[in-house]
């Protein structure tokens, strides 16, 4: 079924190039909201380099490093699905999609598991924070930032695992074309972001301080 | 007997608060915005009341710190920085750029109801009792001491903070890809550079205020420790973060009625604005610039000589392309054919009024004079001179330029020069002796002062109530007009504009036809006879 | 682009992606010093790169989106140069 575009639209190219400008528009906001955070952080870290390195060495590597592979390969099968409904496979999209959205709630449960075992070892701010030694202010900070940044992130997760899902639902049924694929690129913009979020999380949350 | 238009293609409830057209949500943000000023407006009389006495006869002052909070959260975030934008804005854009809607129209719907729901949170929270951290809240004091509704309040500001986001994002995008077949940038009215900038600014300062919110609400609740100097946070950063969105933010504010003056300026000088491209990119200078700048409101907080010095030797540079906007507006006039109606007379006081509060702008960019004006009422004057004296004028002219075109009917215009005039006595009577009260060392936010000051206080008071009244007519007699003005023609003003080439209202779908753009804007003859946009 | 097989640019950029993070969670358990900072954001930012490059399509994007995906970065940079003047001349 043909798509029309939108009434305040002459055609079709005008409202997907207007859909992808509104999308890069508002990923612009997030990275100064995130951005944000980020200054904390940093001012934070140039205050006691080896507090936070200390704190950082709490954080369980492995997960991390997991999760990071588990969004990066979603991120994949999104670029994948966009081109599959181009080319109107939609099956295939929609089948991709799904496995994304899959991944996205992998790694919001091995976020559960990462929070509890944070929460065994004490390190929750103002809940149950128990920390012995001279840097533990600075350990309390960073795992302040840590809930706040990862729990802010994942919340974007959750919010883009139900988008993938739609979409990704519409894709099965046919909907997307090299005519009509806005929604497919706009929500894939959107997941690409998060990745990228957490990206640079990954690597100021888990890598520190490993070498000591 | 007037045609089908936007207002009366269908009366319903319904298909006012499912509008997706871009007027209706303007008409839907003019109501909102104007019971705000009025909620604001009352706290500020409260306030004028108390401070005609040097005693604490009227509130105590637990209550004066809750008034003025009230008055600074609901008229910064809930009057000025969506006033024209989302008014004015809404309605014109489209029509300015020969389009049918914004880009995004469901979009636009839902910023009106982040609107009302953040301003619905806030309202509650200060009829709960309010707050008392002044409208910066200030860490610790907010995060810690405070005894009042400041994680309620600050929800509110935060949800509204994602309704400018998106008014910012949908003008982006809209002028960048709806231009109608003609238009180029250089044929943009200035109103719409004006708005462009000012939506760069919304979608890149706001964000910092949202996290910034959020973390003084996670400190407040969940004692994350970031702004506690007890668990190693620093209050500075509060205030670096919180101003890194504040001063973009009056810049926000103040652009858009830029704007508006250098639409009316040409229109009632039957002139094209001198030095169009110096204006146009004088804006684009602002908006960035002012991204430079907001150390200044921190010379005494402790930050370092050093970053005092670079914040304020770039509050100086800030204010160049302000001060050329004022020379081309005045170079316009010359040898024009000036007429002296109501939207003239709020330019011509925008013009005076701003410039006083730029130029006293400059005094606080000194770091050595801010040093001993600071959190006085020399703060207070300088900026309700550009926020009151500028901005507030500036809507209202714009209000009354538009008016026929949003209403469809002329509005009074003899009542409407005696308030433009009334107004414009009233605000000066009101906030000159103020700079006078600041140098003389009257701190801002006290209620209690020594007598010698009471004189000036007192006319400051008196100026209120004349200017109270006169804020009030505009609310009778423009409500009067919309019943009973004469009929407006499309072009009541003879301007050049795309928005005056179609029907006053407009029809629900703007133009019959799709424009296409011929000439520059303000193209008028020696004689100063109008050439439209798409003649 | 052959049926149930990713297009070759999108395979590529993957694997890509995961070596560069066995590389940076390597390079971390080396002792460099202050440059193990330095060389964790390089490689991040060389994901972020190829995430925004080949993903997000802005190798064939318009001047006008690349200048839009970079505005955000550009004003954090504002952000963090103006405020960190502040800190580190403490």
């Amino acid at each position: 079924m043909p798509e029309t575009p939108a009434d305040q639209f002459v055609d079709m190219r005008q409202q997907h190039e207007t859909a992808q400008l509104g999308m890069w528009t508002f990923i612009a906001t997030e990275v100064l909201f995130f951005g944000g955070l980020l200054l904390a952080y940093c001012v934070y870290r140039i205050g006691d380099p080896e507090g936070f390195a200390e704190a950082a060495r709490h954080t369980k590597i492995v997960i991390g490093t997991i999760n990071t592979a588990v969004l990066l390969t979603s991120s994949f099968l999104v670029a994948w699905a966009v081109t599959a409904a181009r080319l109107r496979q939609g099956r295939m999209a929609g089948l991709l999609l799904g496995f994304a959205a899959v991944l996205g709630l992998a790694f919001l449960a091995l976020k559960g598991v990462e929070y509890a075992k944070e929460y065994d070892e004490h390190l929750i701010p103002r809940l149950d924070f128990a920390y012995a030694g001279p840097k533990a202010t600075s350990v309390y900070l960073f795992f302040s930032f840590y809930f706040v940044a990862t729990g802010l992130h994942a919340l974007h997760i959750a919010i883009g695992v139900v988008v993938l899902a739609v979409i990704g639902w519409q894709a099965g049924r046919g909907r997307y074309s090299e005519r009509y694929h806005s929604p497919i690129t706009v929500a894939g913009l959107y997941w690409h972001f998060v990745d990228v979020v957490w990206i640079f999380l990954f690597a100021l949350i888990y890598l520190p301080g490993r070498a000591s | 007997m007037t045609a089908r238009n936007y207002l009366t293609e269908d009366n319903s409830l319904r298909s006012w608060f499912f509008t997706t057209d871009h007027k209706r949500v303007a008409v839907l943000y003019a109501a909102s915005i104007t019971l705000f000023f009025f909620i604001g407006g009352a706290a500020a009389t409260i306030i004028r009341l108390e401070l005609a006495t040097p005693q604490a006869d009227l509130v105590t002052s637990d209550v004066y710190n809750r008034l003025f909070t009230i008055h600074g959260v609901i008229m910064v975030w809930f009057f000025l920085i969506p006033s024209i934008p989302a008014t004015l804005g809404n309605f014109v854009v489209p029509l300015m750029i020969g389009a049918r809607d914004l880009a995004f129209p469901r979009l636009n719907l839902t910023s009106w109801y982040l609107f009302v729901l953040g301003g619905g949170v806030t309202l509650y929270a200060v009829f709960a009792g309010g707050i008392d951290t002044g409208w910066t809240f200030y860490a610790p004091f907010s995060t810690m001491y405070s005894n009042s509704h400041v994680v309620l309040a600050v929800t509110g500001v935060f949800i509204a903070g994602f309704s400018s986001i998106l008014t910012g994002l949908n003008f982006i995008v809209t002028i960048h890809r709806l231009r109608a077949p003609g238009l180029t940038w250089y044929r943009l009215p200035l109103f719409l550079w004006s708005l462009y900038s000012t939506s760069v600014i919304l979608v890149l300062a706001t964000p910092v205020l949202a996290m910034t919110l959020l973390l003084v609400a996670l400190d407040r609740f969940a004692g994350i420790g970031i702004f506690d100097p007890a668990r190693g946070g620093d209050p500075l950063l509060f205030q670096h973060l919180f101003w890194f969105y504040s001063h973009p933010a009056v810049y926000i504010m103040i652009l858009p009625g830029m704007g508006v003056v250098s639409e009316l300026i040409s229109v009632y000088s039957r002139k094209a604005v001198f030095g169009y491209k110096f204006v146009a990119w004088s804006a684009v200078a602002i908006a960035v610039v002012g991204f430079f700048v907001w150390g200044h409101h921190m010379f005494v907080s402790g930050q370092s000589p050093f970053a005092g010095l670079v914040f304020s030797f770039m509050s100086f540079i800030v204010a160049v392309p302000s001060a050329i906007k004022v020379f081309n507006w005045t170079a316009t006039m010359h040898k024009g054919f000036i007429r002296f109606d109501a939207p003239m007379l709020y330019a011509l006081a925008f013009i005076g009024l701003f410039t006083i509060g730029g130029l006293t702008g400059l005094f606080l960019a000194c770091l050595a004079y801010d040093v001993y004006v600071t959190d006085t009422y020399f703060v207070v004057a300088h900026f309700h001179y550009i926020m009151v004296g500028g901005m507030v004028t500036a809507y209202f002219g714009g209000l009354h330029y538009w008016w026929p075109k949003i209403t469809g009917r002329m509005y009074p215009e003899y009542w409407a020069r005696a308030a433009a005039i009334l107004i414009f006595f009233g605000f000066n009577m009101t906030f000159f002796p103020q700079f006078i009260l600041g140098i003389l060392g009257m701190p801002r936010r006290y209620h209690v002062y020594p007598p010698e000051f009471q004189v000036w206080h007192v006319m400051s008071s008196a100026g209120a109530s004349i200017l109270a009244v006169a804020y009030l007519l505009p609310l009778f007699y423009l409500g009067w007009s919309m019943f009973f003005g004469k009929r407006a023609p499309s072009n009541p003003w003879q301007a050049t504009g795309l928005e005056w080439q179609t029907p006053s209202p407009p029809p629900s779908h703007n133009f019959a036809t799709t424009p296409v753009v011929k000439r520059n804007p303000y193209d008028y003859s020696l004689e100063g006879e109008a050439r439209p946009q798409n003649a | 682009m052959k049926n149930g097989q990713p297009p070759r640019e999108l395979l590529v950029s993957w694997l890509g992606l995961l070596a560069l993070l066995g590389i940076t969670v390597f390079a971390s358990y080396q002792p460099l010093g202050a440059a193990n900072t330095g060389v964790a954001l390089a490689i991040a930012l060389g994901k972020s790169l190829i995430v925004a490059a080949i993903f997000m399509e802005l190798r064939r994007g318009s001047a006008l989106t690349i200048v839009f995906a970079a505005t955000g970065f550009f004003w954090l940079a504002i952000m963090f140069w103006l405020a960190l003047a502040d800190y580190m001349s403490r």
